[in-house]
């Protein structure tokens, strides 16, 4: 089983959709039992990240995540999840993540060419950079969905994937049992099932 | 390098696609759940589902099958039709929308974008305008393009966008459904006043017409079109080849 942890920000219909749709049988809880009993755990998120790191601390899902992660269960942060993940972030002022993955969130307008619309916005190919067990089923050149205008930055020795966006945005980490996708598997068709289907087989 | 997207449009009346659909392998071409899923699977980058519903009843029937797509479909979607509040923002998104686009809404109450934006994220908010050329001016329609608003387009758009909205689609009414391609002139005095993702709407008859939209205007990030789709004229998987034939960025 799955849970998908909720602490109050965004819409998490897609995600347990996409997992039914693997046969997966995945709960929406903020049950700290139901999360020590589960398999694996999603961290999803959207919105700004100091008030979603606010909720996390708020409803003591982080210092449960935190312990979870150190019992070696397999963690996956989504978007705004896997920023989360990492020590700090500079999204509005100076926010502390779970500090589960060195680096730190910043916005993109910093690296990317000037002209360049901001979110980074639509479908985007992965660029591999190292072997990762959620990428078994990936073929070179799949895009995947992305939402974003902050990135994951000083983080290359946990950057899986990166996407092209005339700078290279950090599009994946991992972390020993602790994983992290900037991009929205649940709405990436096809590649995107199979990167939970492989999730769920670690 | 960031892909441009296809974009299939779905008018939805009490909870069935309207215009005619033909397609070989659908059982039932009228259930907006087996379309999406059809479209999806050739391919489509975006779904977009319009709700031209007037009875509550058949608001009713819209969120079910919103809810049975988001259920089946993992792709982005978009739902647009009948949004005048922001409670009607939240009834589509917890049914699993994506993105929500405004239009008359936005004309008759201004504050709607920033209000929406505000509580869902610049990303969630769509314009979608309805332009028109009167006497040599853009001018924004209401009501489905049937009521000149008198409003200068090209102000009002990047007002919009300024207030929050996160992507813009333009819907010539001087090109749609003529088939001639899309209205360049008019996306390009768009894509000069706004820095959010611009998707050309109204003109599309064939596959030369998306190749020439992008070439010519590479600020533009996505084609939508309805009935040359739905009929078959043009098949979305030929479009992506051809796309990608032609040099520009396709997921395929």
């Amino acid at each position: 089983m799955i849970a998908i942890i909720d602490y109050g920000v965004g819409n998490l219909f897609s995600l347990k959709s996409s997992f039914a749709a693997i046969g997966q049988e995945a709960v929406v809880t903020c049950d700290p039992d139901v999360i020590a009993s589960a398999d694996r755990l999603i961290l999803p998120g959207v919105g700004a990240f100091g008030d979603a790191a606010q909720k996390l601390r708020d409803s003591g899902m982080a210092d449960v995540v935190k312990r979870q992660a150190a019992s070696g269960k397999p963690i996956m942060g989504i978007c705004l999840g896997m920023q989360l993940l990492f020590d700090k972030s500079y999204e509005y002022g100076e926010h502390e993540g779970l500090g589960l993955i060195r680096g730190e969130i910043r916005p993109i307008s910093g690296i990317i060419d000037s002209g360049l619309k901001i979110p980074h916005i639509g479908w985007n190919a992965l660029i591999v950079k190292k072997p990762s067990r959620l990428f078994r089923y990936l073929n070179a050149g799949d895009c995947v969905y992305f939402v974003h205008s902050y990135y994951a930055a000083d983080c290359e020795e946990s950057t899986t994937a990166t996407a092209e966006y005339s700078a290279e945005l950090t599009a994946s980490v991992e972390n020993g049992n602790v994983y992290g996708c900037q991009f929205h598997p649940e709405k990436s068709g096809d590649v995107g099932l199979k990167i939970l289907q492989a999730f769920c087989e670690i | 390098m960031i892909t441009k997207r296809i974009i299939p449009c779905l008018d939805v009346k009490n909870g069935r696609v309207v215009k005619g659909v033909n397609f070989e392998g659908l059982n039932d071409v009228a259930s907006p759940v087996e379309l999406a899923k059809y479209y999806s699977s050739c391919g489509a980058d975006e779904l977009v589902f319009y709700d031209i519903t007037a009875s509550a009843e058949g608001r009713a029937l819209f969120t079910d099958i919103l809810t049975e797509t988001a259920r089946r479909v993992f792709i982005p979607l978009t739902v647009g039709g009948g949004i005048n509040t922001v409670a009607d923002f939240d009834r589509v998104l917890k049914c699993g929308a994506d993105k929500v686009s405004v239009n008359s809404g936005a004309i008759r109450n201004p504050d709607l974008i920033y209000e929406a934006a505000k509580l869902y994220g610049d990303q969630c908010v769509v314009i979608s305008a309805d332009v028109k050329r009167v006497d040599g001016v853009f001018r924004v329609f209401a009501k489905g393009g049937r009521e000149n608003t008198g409003m200068e387009a090209i102000e009002w758009i990047r007002r919009c966008v300024d207030n929050g909205a996160g992507e813009v689609v333009l819907n010539s009414i001087d090109t749609d459904g003529v088939k001639g391609g899309f209205d360049l002139e008019m996306l390009d005095a768009v894509c000069r006043v706004v820095n959010v993702p611009v998707i050309a709407s109204g003109g599309a008859g064939r596959i030369e017409d998306f190749i020439t939209l992008f070439k010519t205007l590479p600020k533009v990030d996505a084609g939508l079109a309805a009935s040359i789709f739905h009929f078959g004229e043009v098949k979305i998987a030929d479009l992506k080849r051809a796309m990608a034939e032609n040099g520009i960025p396709t997921r395929l």
